[in-house]
This record gives C-alpha cells, sequence and structure tokens, in this order.
C-alpha cells in the first residue's frame, strides 16, 4: 500500500488524499463546441487539481486552442459545464466573472501584449484595473515579476522591441502579476531556442512549487510536455485519447497515441517571429 | 430564369440580414458605451478618462493642420463658384449668403466628417483589428477587463467631443478663407464681411451644423469599431475591413447628412 503511495507521488502525481478529496480546480463535463454547425469537441471530460501541471497536447486541428477557449469562456460551449474554482463559467454573472477572472492568469501564444504599452504597463495592467494600490507599490509588484521571469532591465521597451523569448516571458509575467490561482498557457516555448525554452519550463516548475498554482499548458513540444506535466491530456480530432502521467502517456499501447507522438517530433510549429511579422505587416 | 432570379433575390435577401446584423451590432455596441459610462464606477470598472484625453490628442488636434487647409481650400473654392455662378444675375454681393449658410450647416460638418472618417475611423478599425488578431481583445477579456469600457468607450467619448470641436474650427477657417477671396475678387472690406456674416447665420444653424458633427463622430466610431471587430484572417483582414470601414462611414455620413437637411429645411 505505502509503496504504491510513493510510487505515485515519484510520478509528480499529488497523492495526497486531502488534495484528491479537496474540489478540482478546473472540472469540465461533457464538453461539447461548436465552430458554425460543425461540432468540434465532442464530450470532453477533465478535471485538473490544486497544485497540478497538466498539459494538453494533440496534433494540429485536434481542438486544443478549442478546449482553452472553452475554459477561458471565450467560446461557450454548445453544451456542458466548465467549473473553475467551484463556480459554473458560463452559469455566473457578469460581475462574478469579472472576480473569478481576477483569479486566473492567461499567457497566450503570441503573447498578446498591448502594442501602445511599454512592458512595465503591460505587467502593471491587471493591478490598475483591479486594485487600488498606489502606483509605487504597483510598479514594485510588477518589477518583482519581472525579475520572476528574468526581464530585469526590459520595464521600458514596447512588445515592437521585444524577441519572440521575452514577449513570451512578458506575457507570463503579466499573466502571474495577481497571483492567480489557475494559469493557462498557450505554447509557452514553441519556435524558442532550447535554453530559453528550458528555462521556462523551470519557471513554470517554480511557480506550481511556490505558489501552488495549478497551471494548464497547451504544448507542442514532446520535451518540454514530459518534463514539466504532472498529467497529459491527449487530443484526438475533439476527442480525449488518454489522460494520464507521463510514463502512462509514453508507454500508452494506443497506436494513434503512439503515431501522434511519433509525428509530433517532425512536426513544425508556429514560428513567433513569423507571426509577429504578419501582424506588424499591416503597419506599413 | 426564375430560379436564377430567386438566387439573387436570396443573396440580397442574406446581405440585407447582414447588414441588419450589423446595425443591430452598432446600437448594442452604443448602448454598452453608454452603460459603461453611467454604471462603471459602481462595479469598479470607470471608464478611463486619461484615455478619452490621450484620444482626443490624436482625433483631435492631430487632425487640425489637414482640416485646417482642407477648409481653407474649400472656403475658397466655394467662393469662387458662388461669385462665378452669381454673376448670370449680377448678384454677386449675395455670394455671403450662400458661402455662410452652406458653409455653417453643411460644408463644415460634412468635409470635417470625411476627414475624420478617413483618419480617425479607419486607424480605429485598424486598431481594433490588429488587436483582435493577435489576441489583445481577448487577453483584456481573461483579464476581466471589459474590452468595450477599455476601449471603445474612451474613442467615443474622444470623437463626440473632438468632431464637433473640429468642425466647429473648420467652419471658421473655410468663412475665413471664402471671406479672403471675396474681399479680393469684390472689394468687399471684412467688416462688412463678417457682418453679412452675423446677419445670416443664426444661431440654430451653428446648432444644426454642431449637432450632425455630434452624430457623424457616433457613427464613424461605431462603424471603425464594428469593422474592427469582423476582421478575420491577419493582415490582410484588417487591410480589407479598414477599408470598408472608410467606405461605410463615408456613405452613413453623407446619408444621414441628407436626411438631416430635409428634415431641418421641412420644419
Ligand atoms: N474560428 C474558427 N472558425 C471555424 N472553425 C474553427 C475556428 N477555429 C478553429 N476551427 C476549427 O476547429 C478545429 C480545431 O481547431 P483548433 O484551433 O482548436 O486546433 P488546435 O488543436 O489548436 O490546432 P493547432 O495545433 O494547429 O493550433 C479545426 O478543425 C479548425 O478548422
Ligand atoms: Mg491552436
Amino acid at each position: 500500500m505505502s509503496t504504491i503511495a510513493i510510487s505515485e507521488h515519484r510520478s509528480n502525481a499529488p497523492a495526497d488524499p486531502e488534495l484528491m478529496a479537496a474540489p478540482p480546480m478546473i472540472e469540465v463535463r461533457d464538453l461539447i463546441t461548436h465552430y458554425g454547425t460543425r461540432e468540434i469537441l465532442h464530450g470532453i471530460n477533465l478535471s485538473v487539481r490544486q497544485g497540478e501541471i497538466m498539459v494538453i497536447m494533440g496534433g494540429s486541428g485536434s481542438g486544443k486552442s478549442t478546449l482553452l477557449n472553452a475554459l477561458l469562456g471565450l467560446l461557450r460551449p454548445t453544451s456542458g459545464t466548465i467549473r473553475l474554482l467551484g463556480q459554473d463559467l458560463n452559469a455566473i454573472s457578469d460581475v462574478e466573472r469579472t472576480k473569478l477572472r481576477q483569479k486566473m492568469g492567461v499567457a497566450f501564444q503570441g503573447g498578446a501584449l498591448f502594442s501602445s504599452l511599454n512592458v512595465l504597463e503591460n505587467i502593471m495592467l491587471p493591478l490598475r484595473e483591479h486594485t487600488k494600490l498606489d502606483r509605487n507599490t504597483m510598479r514594485i509588484m510588477a518589477r518583482m515579476k519581472m525579475q520572476v521571469v528574468s526581464l530585469s532591465g526590459f520595464e521600458n521597451l514596447m512588445p515592437a522591441e521585444l524577441s519572440g523569448g521575452m514577449i513570451k516571458r512578458a506575457a507570463l509575467a503579466r499573466a502571474i502579476v495577481m497571483d492567480p490561482r489557475i494559469l493557462f498557457c498557450d505554447e509557452p516555448s514553441a519556435g524558442l531556442d532550447p535554453v530559453v525554452s528550458s528555462a521556462i519550463d523551470e519557471l513554470i516548475l517554480n511557480l506550481r512549487d511556490a505558489m501552488g498554482m495549478s497551471i494548464v499548458v497547451v504544448t507542442h513540444e514532446l520535451e518540454s510536455a514530459f518534463k514539466i506535466a504532472d498529467r497529459i491530456c491527449v487530443l484526438d480530432k475533439g476527442h480525449i485519447l488518454t489522460v494520464g502521467t507521463v510514463e502512462e502517456v509514453r508507454n500508452s499501447a494506443n497506436e494513434r497515441i503512439q503515431n501522434l507522438l511519433n509525428r509530433r517530433t517532425e512536426a513544425e510549429v508556429l514560428d513567433p517571429d513569423e507571426y509577429l511579422r504578419r501582424l506588424t505587416g499591416m503597419q506599413q | 430564369m426564375l430560379a436564377r432570379v430567386g438566387d439573387q433575390m436570396e443573396r440580397m435577401g442574406r446581405a440585407t440580414a447582414a447588414g441588419m446584423a450589423e446595425f443591430g451590432l452598432g446600437a448594442v455596441l452604443l448602448a454598452q458605451c453608454i452603460y459603461w459610462v453611467a454604471v462603471g464606477h459602481r462595479r469598479a470598472q470607470p471608464v478611463r478618462l486619461d484615455a478619452a484625453f490621450a484620444r482626443c490628442m490624436e482625433v483631435g488636434i492631430l487632425a487640425i493642420p489637414i482640416v485646417t487647409l482642407m477648409a481653407l481650400t474649400i472656403g475658397i473654392m466655394l467662393a469662387i463658384q458662388g461669385i462665378y455662378s452669381l454673376r448670370v444675375f449680377g448678384a454677386e454681393e449675395q455670394v455671403v449668403l450662400g458661402v455662410g449658410m452652406s458653409v455653417v450647416r453643411e460644408f463644415g460638418p460634412l468635409i470635417t466628417g470625411i476627414l475624420v472618417a478617413g483618419r480617425t475611423g479607419s486607424s480605429l478599425a485598424a486598431r481594433i483589428g490588429t488587436m483582435r488578431i493577435s489576441q489583445e481583445i481577448d487577453a483584456l477579456s481573461v483579464m476581466g477587463i471589459n474590452p468595450v469600457r477599455f476601449i471603445v468607450a474612451p474613442a467615443l467619448i474622444a470623437m463626440m467631443i473632438m468632431v464637433p470641436t473640429l468642425t466647429f474650427w473648420s467652419s471658421i477657417v473655410m468663412l475665413a478663407g471664402s471671406g479672403w477671396y471675396i474681399s479680393v475678387d469684390l472689394g468687399m472690406s471684412w467688416a462688412a464681411y463678417i457682418e453679412r456674416l452675423t446677419e445670416i447665420i443664426k444661431f440654430g444653424d451653428v446648432l444644426h451644423g454642431l449637432g450632425k458633427s455630434l452624430l457623424f463622430g457616433v457613427l464613424i466610431t461605431l462603424v471603425g469599431v464594428i469593422n474592427g471587430t469582423l476582421v478575420s484572417g491577419g493582415a490582410e483582414g484588417v487591410g480589407k475591413m479598414t477599408t470598408r470601414s472608410v467606405v461605410i462611414s463615408i456613405c452613413a455620413i453623407i446619408v444621414t447628412d441628407m436626411v438631416f437637411a430635409f428634415i431641418a429645411t421641412r420644419s
């Protein structure tokens, strides 16, 4: 009995019975979403516990972004429920949703930094809008988060002057500035060089360990997924193929999963520089 | 044959429905702006006045040079045309009547509206479209910051202040342009010109022009924002919707102007 508990602990899954009993931070039940008349997600069930890092993987077009958008409340599901911190995202009032959203942080794939604000102002924005702190305190708090993502000294740069990796780190800093309970990261390390990419992985692990955040990461990068995940959720064509620990997924006998894992390693990922070029192109 | 007519009817019907939907979107957007201005404070989500002032700067102050230049040119052009056509009746002196009325009631608001539509309406559509595809709007939403409150309401306030202000300025510049040409061509003194103007232009005319320009400001903002939010498909999509925004807002301005003129001359 005890050996089982220990081995479970080794594989990162929180085996603490108290945690297991606690209500999940994220709970998705029978989620179905449509774009127009096309059904994209066909009944997703998923739960993420306190302090857990859940990695969502899957081929291109498998519905990862769609699932993330639904979790963020950006896409209304056709049916099914999404509970964040015990609250039904689509049933609560606007005021409650605004409050709920202050307890979650999101780092978007392209960063989504506000191009008219510099890095420090970007990171300070949630504080400015949701707290009554004075400007100096806000500045200090934002600087602390910049330190966490090793961006100190770049406070006054505009987003257009940042490299791809710096944008992702700034976006991460903005996502955690309110010390959220849940953190969502869309492709946090895609297209970055291995050093930066592994630094971001470390950062995510540290955030979980230091603040006990629950973290949902969408990623293409197998290596990074295996490094940070407590559990991996494999999506395929809008269905969940499996949810399991790194070991379970790696050793899965399921042919589709194996195909996916092997194919993924060769697949091209969206290069953030190219993404930026597309964005800036329209200004000319 | 009948099938083709039916086809076309259907296409027209669908386009009309889409147009109506956009119209509805505009009404909803306006209502939301008013809502946030009214109750934003109570929900700890105030519409930021500093943001509105920053927009005022961009919408209004930076537009002054081009508005002034255009207004001056059009003022002179109006005087030239007026004198030329009135000479047929030997009534050149009456040019002040035509110029004074038409500038304050029509040309001031119209020219300013069109310039602002080209300058600010397009940049609004491009800005919001870009923010949409770069997920900045999504980022605002998930931070619990309402995008209408944060972006649209300040822009709308700025336009409602600055378009009438610019209109007032451009009307004065137009009248000055006309006055300059009239004094040169007809030898009318500035004092006589201004006296004639004050006789002709009633307070109601000024109000008519400014009221109209307020409406133009609202129209330009709503059209720009809606086209921005309808952007899809990267940079090209932004370009397309920016163009569309300018075309639609200019059309809206001209149609509104015509309706206004009709109603005002009836009553
Ligand atoms: N805005 C949209 N309108 C219509 N269909 C969409 C839209 N966005 C995504 N889809 C469709 O939904 C399906 C899932 O897309 P989604 O973006 O969730 O995939 P993904 O797993 O994130 O892929 P990728 O790894 O390439 O980002 C795709 O088949 C796509 O065609
Ligand atoms: Mg995606």
